[in-house]
């Protein structure tokens, strides 16, 4: 008798989770984030332990299971004794400048600031951004 | 750990011509020279559209693009930005040599005026990967359309978005399902027309190469709205990237249930067949194309009876479009208003044009109906190069015809297209300068579709042949008195008795070039000149003494040794070696050769 192999067929509700689980990649394509992160990566960001606040975050992203943050790089902020530095931007928001950070400070500023919404004053260092003029 | 960013590097056809895997092969070992693997991911998309500038490259989330990439740009460009977060701005695009480099996509002038419906996906999947499209909501339509609506309601979804036929005429894509469901005979094929011919377009090519499950979902939503349990694709074997996506495609819905026995439970069975066409044009015309997946010679038969009654094999078949299936889903789920929101009074939604010749921004582009050709044109393909004067654009490849300067206000829709003596046909716009030889031009579409010709109507066989032998004439100073009117009388023949949409268009890039420019036509045969210096028996190629400094550039290039004089001195060409191949015109550095085109009576 001729068996034919089972193959693990698709439900409506399969789809949904496969929806979900590949979504976040895809969000962080779309670039349309509900806030984005900023880690200013340039040698002194590096020297001075960026790169610890980057894999702090990211793992943070994944502990929150959150889909509407984006965490990007970019270089040297220009404040170069006051790094490592953070830009966040939350949607219609002025983008804050962090400072002086540390992986506890940059867990207190996820949760409660991106998450939260509420800015923790101890460690930014000015609302705003500068601009070409 | 998630990436932060994603590396959305171009692999259509285009980009993987001029190096792009090659590309993605060194980013890769760079990255992980740089530690970064676990940080960067390197994503292989389809078409991004911008086919000009490959290979490219765009960064997200910052949506920064990077173009005209070699593999030896790439340690630098991995350790700045990837490692460091410095954007390379030697690596962006530039307008031009007086404006700054455009760090992001979205601020170029390529990308902002377009709107992605059918194109939705592109350079934001990996189209080898189900999940990728799964995640931009992919196969969530056929879900809504098996579970939650009856064959009516997809149907009149349809009809209500005022989708038409992207493939060329333009029929009402929901009217043509209606028909073929209400035919009385099963069983029901469906068909996806791949076989793009048109010189210059290829859209289709593209959308299968970047979101092939974009075109399967609107096969199998329509084969449910007609009550068909088996459906064709039939792509040319010319186009094996697509082909290669289009079956790993096929392979993992297969896989998933998505094709087969009893989808999502529904009790709803389909499935699809590739069959690989060998490049003959006429099989784009939809009963030539029903011949040649039943295996016999590839020509057109009389309609009535539409496909829609008795198609492949006597049984009603629906035939769409690449394009056409593709927009479907996106109907389906955001519903028919919403599509119907975009575009003018009778053509609703969008349409992807693909974007060649004589124009800045080369590639492939969506935008709403009703856009200008000014906004197409400049704003989204940047103008013609070199500073030349914008002459006129064909559209609709070989059946389409010239749309002038004159007219460059024109809103592009079915209609409009038609009015000017245009169409809209699959998309394809060849954009011509000044330098353009509408002579020339004509000529050269109907070299094409003279041998393309399946030869089974006399008209298009010898109509086609004999309108060429005029043309040919005219290009070669031995018009006559009464060219024109035979051309447009023949044409209008041509039109008139033959059987299938090749020859019944043929004559369009001849008679829409006489409607537009016909002085262009009469210099040539009255005055034996060809205004745009092209055609070779009207001009000659001389030097201007002043300019010249004897610098033997072009006395080295010149294939027929016809240029003649001492060195730093003025040469001379030899008007009966002279075989006009323009490379002395091309080479000099002095501007010291013109070509010239004088009044013969």
């Amino acid at each position: 008798m001729h068996v034919e192999a089972t193959v693990p067929k698709l439900k409506i509700e399969d789809l949904e989770k496969i929806r979900q689980r590949a979504r976040r990649m895809i969000l962080l394509r779309e670039g349309a984030g509900r806030a984005k992160i900023t880690v200013h990566m340039g040698t002194c960001g590096i020297s001075a332990g960026a790169r610890k606040i980057m894999n702090a975050l990211l793992s943070m992203v994944e502990e929150a299971g959150v889909e509407d943050v984006i965490l990007t790089t970019s270089g040297c902020a220009g404040l170069c004794s006051r790094e490592p530095m953070v830009t966040v931007e939350i949607k219609g928001e002025a983008p804050v400048k962090y400072v002086d950070l540390t992986e506890a400070k940059i867990r207190k500023i996820f949760f409660d600031h991106v998450l939260g919404g509420k800015i923790v004053t101890e460690c930014a260092l000015a609302i705003g951004s500068e601009r070409e003029p | 750990m998630p990436y932060r960013a994603h590396l959305m590097v171009c692999t259509g056809t285009a980009c993987v011509s001029c190096g792009s895997l090659e590309i993605k092969r060194v980013l890769e070992d760079e990255i992980r020279k740089q530690g970064l693997e676990d940080e960067i991911l390197v994503v292989a998309t389809g078409c991004n559209g911008f086919c000009g500038q490959g290979p490219i490259m765009a960064v997200q989330p910052d949506g920064v693009f990077y173009q005209k990439l070699t593999p030896k740009d790439i340690p630098y460009l991995v350790e700045e930005h990837f490692l460091k977060g410095r954007q390379v701005k030697k690596l962006m695009y530039t307008p031009s040599e007086k404006e700054a480099p455009i760090p992001k996509l979205s601020e170029i002038g390529f990308f902002k005026k377009q709107r992605l419906i059918a194109l939705r996906n592109k350079g934001l999947i990996d189209p080898e990967k189900i999940d990728d499209y799964i995640a931009r909501d992919g196969y969530k339509a056929l879900a809504k359309a098996l579970t939650s609506m009856s064959l009516e309601e997809i149907i009149k979804e349809i009809k209500d978005s005022g989708l038409r036929g992207r493939g060329g005429a333009g029929f009402p894509t929901g009217l043509k399902w209606e028909i073929c469901r209400n035919a009385r005979d099963n069983p029901k094929y469906i068909i996806c027309n791949a076989d793009e011919g048109d010189p210059g377009a290829y859209m289709d090519r593209s959308i299968i190469e970047s979101d092939p499950h974009s075109v399967i979902e609107g096969m199998l939503i329509g084969a449910k709205a007609i009550g068909s349990h088996k459906g064709y694709m039939y792509i040319r074997s010319e186009y094996p990237l697509a082909l290669k996506r289009f079956e790993i495609a096929i392979k993992q819905a297969k896989e998933y249930g998505l094709l087969g026995k009893n989808i999502f439970d529904t009790g709803f069975n389909f499935e699809i067949e590739i069959r690989e066409g060998s490049g003959a044009f006429v099989c784009g015309e939809e009963t030539s194309l029903i011949h040649s997946i039943e295996g016999i010679s590839p020509e057109p038969r009389q309609r009535p009876p539409f496909p829609a009654q008795s198609g492949l094999w006597g049984k009603p078949t629906n035939i769409n479009n690449v394009e056409t299936w593709a927009n479907v889903p996106r109907i389906i789920l955001r519903g028919a208003d919403w599509f119907a929101s975009m575009g003018t009074e009778k053509s609703k939604g969008t349409k992807v044009f693909s974007l060649v010749g004589k124009i800045n921004n080369t590639g492939l582009v969506e935008v709403p109906m009703g856009i200008t050709l000014r906004e197409v044109i400049y704003d989204i393909g940047g103008g013609i190069p070199g500073g030349k004067k914008f002459k006129a654009v064909q559209i609709g490849g070989p059946s389409g015809g010239v749309v002038p300067s004159s007219l460059l206000d024109l809103p592009i829709d079915y209609e409009r297209l038609t009015e000017v003596g245009s169409m809209m046909g699959s998309g394809g716009m060849v954009v011509m300068d000044e330098n353009t030889c509408m002579v020339d031009i004509a000529k050269y579409f109907l070299t094409f579709t003279n041998n393309e010709s399946c030869g089974k109507c006399t008209s298009c066989r010898e109509g086609s042949a004999a309108m060429l032998e005029v043309l040919t004439r005219i290009s070669e100073g031995k018009g006559e008195k009464g060219d024109i009117d035979f051309l447009q009388e023949l044409g209008q023949a041509v039109k008139d008795a033959s059987q299938c949409g090749l020859g019944q268009t043929l004559p369009n890039p001849v008679l829409s070039s006489i409607k537009h420019f016909r002085e262009e036509y009469e210099a040539h045969i009255k005055y034996k000149r060809c205004p745009a210096k092209v055609c070779k028996a009207l001009i000659k190629y001389e030097v201007n003494d002043e300019k010249c400094t004897g610098c033997l550039l072009c006395d080295k290039e010149c294939p027929t040794q016809a240029i003649i004089g001492e060195k730093k001195k003025p040469q001379t060409i030899d008007q009966s070696k002279c075989i006009k191949c323009g490379i002395c015109y091309e080479v000099c550095k002095f501007d010291a050769i013109e070509v010239k085109t004088e009044e013969r009576l």
